[in-house]
């Protein structure tokens, strides 16, 4: 028996950790997680299924199969990764093999929202930037420290100066990316607004 | 930066408040859920010891994991048994609405929201399914969230969210006989390709739109998150109206009006500001099907599959992985591609209207040998319609099964998969690897006709050759 995986909590300004590389565009969230998976009712069990199809296929050459990526959690991608299903089973079955921040070219809206709603910091960085990164790591390991305060990542050979969006990065520092209770003080406000929108007027309920 | 469109007027009218990291609180005017994506969050609520914030403003039904031969208690699917009942245990214990199979009401969310009049113009809709976006046909903001999201939703009935980009995408004149909304909006995504609406809100405008009946509307509008727009939409007209006039949650008697007169108010106007247009012919819009891993990946059906040099760098890529998990050449024809299942159904096409167009290419046809072809109704009430008009009759005779609702082979969560590298004709959304439940099962994406085309042949083929003769 596994310890139970501990989610993050409070605010996360520092990761460091080991790359893993993963090659391609348009990663969907049924590859990252394929749907026979997602008859649970917790989340506990997903991290051992991450990328399943993908890496049955690969037969153990899958970059999450690996020897060499053990340990691994800074995730490397190219563009519009986690598109598809709003399952947020994907980042919480990455999330539970290990990965703790995503840098790529570019993300999928959903995907991207249901990160940072459970404390996965996603970057981006240019199409040059990512492909140098997994060059490197074709042959060797890269330990990343990324720092969200300054937006930076750095290691001995290679530095960069990562993109993230400006209210992520707050609400990361702040520990507002577990937003339930920032949104619970405006109850006041809220029910405000439910009493001042027309169609709760005119529909029965 | 977007003004006076009906993005921006639905939400300004729903911000909260700013949040202290710069995004919007929003208000969701109705919020939909299903077993897939909800007991993660309930549970959540009770870790945090939180009840449901406005329990009236969430709707429940089940329909992920629903069998679609037999659907009698308890499931044989021992963790689809579990799933609904823990949906039913937690519908009564936060007394949330729940649509249970045998209600009458029961379906896929996008199909049975629209067809209880539930869904509105200028509303705020958040579901736990990405295809959420559906809902926009009504000149809505709706959109897919995640369960965290979910548990947010439950407990505060808001959300924390960036403001969305807008892009108009104006489609000129009308399609043509034998088109569909489904042939338009597999062309726009090849178009415009699957990440150009990541940050955007689609608003689907112009002469070929209007034209649209409300379920054509919803294929179009529901297939937005393919393209990568968390959410599209469609201005409010007397189309809508006449849609949701007398069904069960309409505005009734002087509600009525007053309901009408402030969706009209919502439209976008001649004076909108967008941040970017993209417009099209739609009388050029052939029969579309998909040929690769994404929805982007089309062409019309007396083309050819694109050549590497023809598709654009950035595409290539995934191009690659496609020819080689297909198992196409670069230009063979799609034309005559055999296929082995033929599935109607799913939240993009598994309306009435879908079914009836369907039907109507199948009457005096039979199935073809050793093609596996089923249909799904999208709700209880699409069923019980399908059978009042005899449609049920039309499928069986011809050689498919007529099913019971849910989302079934769309992704394949229940019994209804393909088997090893079986070719689909599917009027489903999504073409993924592995999607419709075999590693390396292949989906042509196409129109509910075009697999009913598709099934008497055996092969793809052009629909307008059953229709027009």
């Amino acid at each position: 028996m596994t310890d139970k995986f501990k989610t993050p909590i409070g605010n996360i300004s520092q990761i460091y950790g080991k790359c893993i590389s993963l090659i391609g565009d348009d990663i969907d969230t049924d590859r990252i997680i394929p749907a026979r998976f997602l008859k649970c009712i917790d989340f506990d069990s997903l991290g051992k299924s991450v990328f399943d199809d993908d890496r049955k296929t690969l037969e153990g050459n899958h970059p999450f199969d690996l020897e060499i990526n053990k340990g691994a959690s800074i995730l490397i991608v190219n563009s519009n990764f986690g598109c598809g299903s709003s399952r947020e089973h994907a980042p919480q079955a990455l999330m539970r093999w290990g990965i703790k921040a995503i840098i790529g070219e570019s993300f999928a809206d959903i995907f991207y929202s249901n990160c940072i709603a459970i404390g996965i910091p996603c970057f981006t960085l240019p199409k040059a930037s990512i492909k140098k990164i997994q060059k490197y790591l074709d042959n060797k390991i890269l330990l990343l420290d990324i720092d969200i305060f300054k937006s930076t990542a750095k290691s001995k050979d290679m530095n960069f100066k990562l993109e993230i969006k400006e209210t992520s990065k707050k609400m990361f520092l702040s520990g507002e990316w577990d937003a339930t209770s920032i949104l619970l003080e405006n109850v006041e406000l809220i029910e405000n607004k439910l009493n001042d929108l027309p169609y709760i007027k005119f529909n029965c309920n | 930066m977007s003004q006076d469109t009906l993005f921006d007027k639905v939400w300004d009218l729903h911000k909260v408040a700013n949040l202290p990291g710069g995004s919007d609180q929003i208000f969701i005017g109705l919020h939909l859920i299903h077993e897939v994506t909800s007991p993660q969050a309930f549970g959540a609520l009770k870790d945090k010891n939180l009840k449901v914030k406005f329990p009236q403003r969430t709707k429940a039904t089940v329909d992920h994991i629903v069998p679609t031969d037999n659907q009698s208690r308890p499931f044989k699917d021992n963790l689809a048994e579990q799933m609904i009942n823990t949906l039913e245990k937690n519908c009564i214990e936060h007394n949330i609405q729940f649509f249970n199979i045998g209600s009458g009401k029961q379906g896929i969310v996008h199909v049975v929201a629209p067809e209880l009049g539930l869904t509105q113009p200028g509303m705020t809709i958040a579901c736990g399914d990405s295809h959420t976006s559906t809902h926009g046909a009504f000149g809505s903001i709706a959109f897919g969230i995640g369960t965290s999201q979910v548990r947010d939703v439950l407990a505060s009935q808001t959300l924390a969210m960036n403001k969305l980009k807008v892009r108009q995408i104006w489609c000129e004149n009308k399609l043509s006989n034998g088109i569909y909304a489904k042939d338009l909006v597999l062309h726009i995504i090849n178009q415009l390709g699957v990440k150009a609406g990541v940050g955007y809100a689609y608003e689907f405008a112009g002469p070929a739109i209007s034209a649209l009946s409300m379920e054509e509307r919803m294929t179009i509008c529901n297939m937005s998150i393919e393209g990568g727009a968390r959410c599209g939409y469609i201005n409010p007209d007397e189309t809508t109206f006449n849609y949701i006039k007398n069904k069960l949650w309409s505005p009734k008697n002087e509600n009525w009006e007053k309901a009408v007169k402030w969706w009209e108010s919502l439209k976008s106007s001649n004076s909108s500001i967008y941040d970017d247009v993209f417009k099209l012919d739609a009388s050029k819009v052939e029969p579309t099907i998909t040929w690769g891993i994404t929805p982007g990946q089309s062409v019309g059906v007396n083309q050819k599959i694109p050549f590497l040099k023809e598709i654009h760098p950035n595409d290539q890529f995934i191009a690659g992985e496609a020819y080689e998990y297909m198992g196409f050449k670069p230009g063979q024809s799609i034309k005559d591609t055999p296929i082995d299942v033929c599935f109607i159904g799913s939240c993009t096409n598994g309306r009435i209207s879908d079914l009836r167009v369907a039907a109507q290419v199948l009457k005096n046809h039979k199935v073809a040998k050793n093609i596996k072809a089923f249909v799904v109704p999208g709700s209880e009430k699409v069923a019980k319609e399908a059978i009042e008009e005899g449609l049920d009759k039309i499928f069986t005779k011809a050689g498919f099964q007529w099913r019971e609702p849910g989302c079934s082979m769309c992704l394949a969560m229940n019994s209804d998969k393909l088997i090893g590298n079986q070719v689909s004709a599917s009027s489903s959304n999504r073409n993924f690897k592995g999607r419709q439940g075999s590693p390396n099962g292949r989906t042509l994406l196409m129109s509910p006709a075009m697999v009913a085309a598709a099934s008497i042949t055996g092969k793809v083929c052009d629909v307008r050759d059953f229709i027009n003769t």
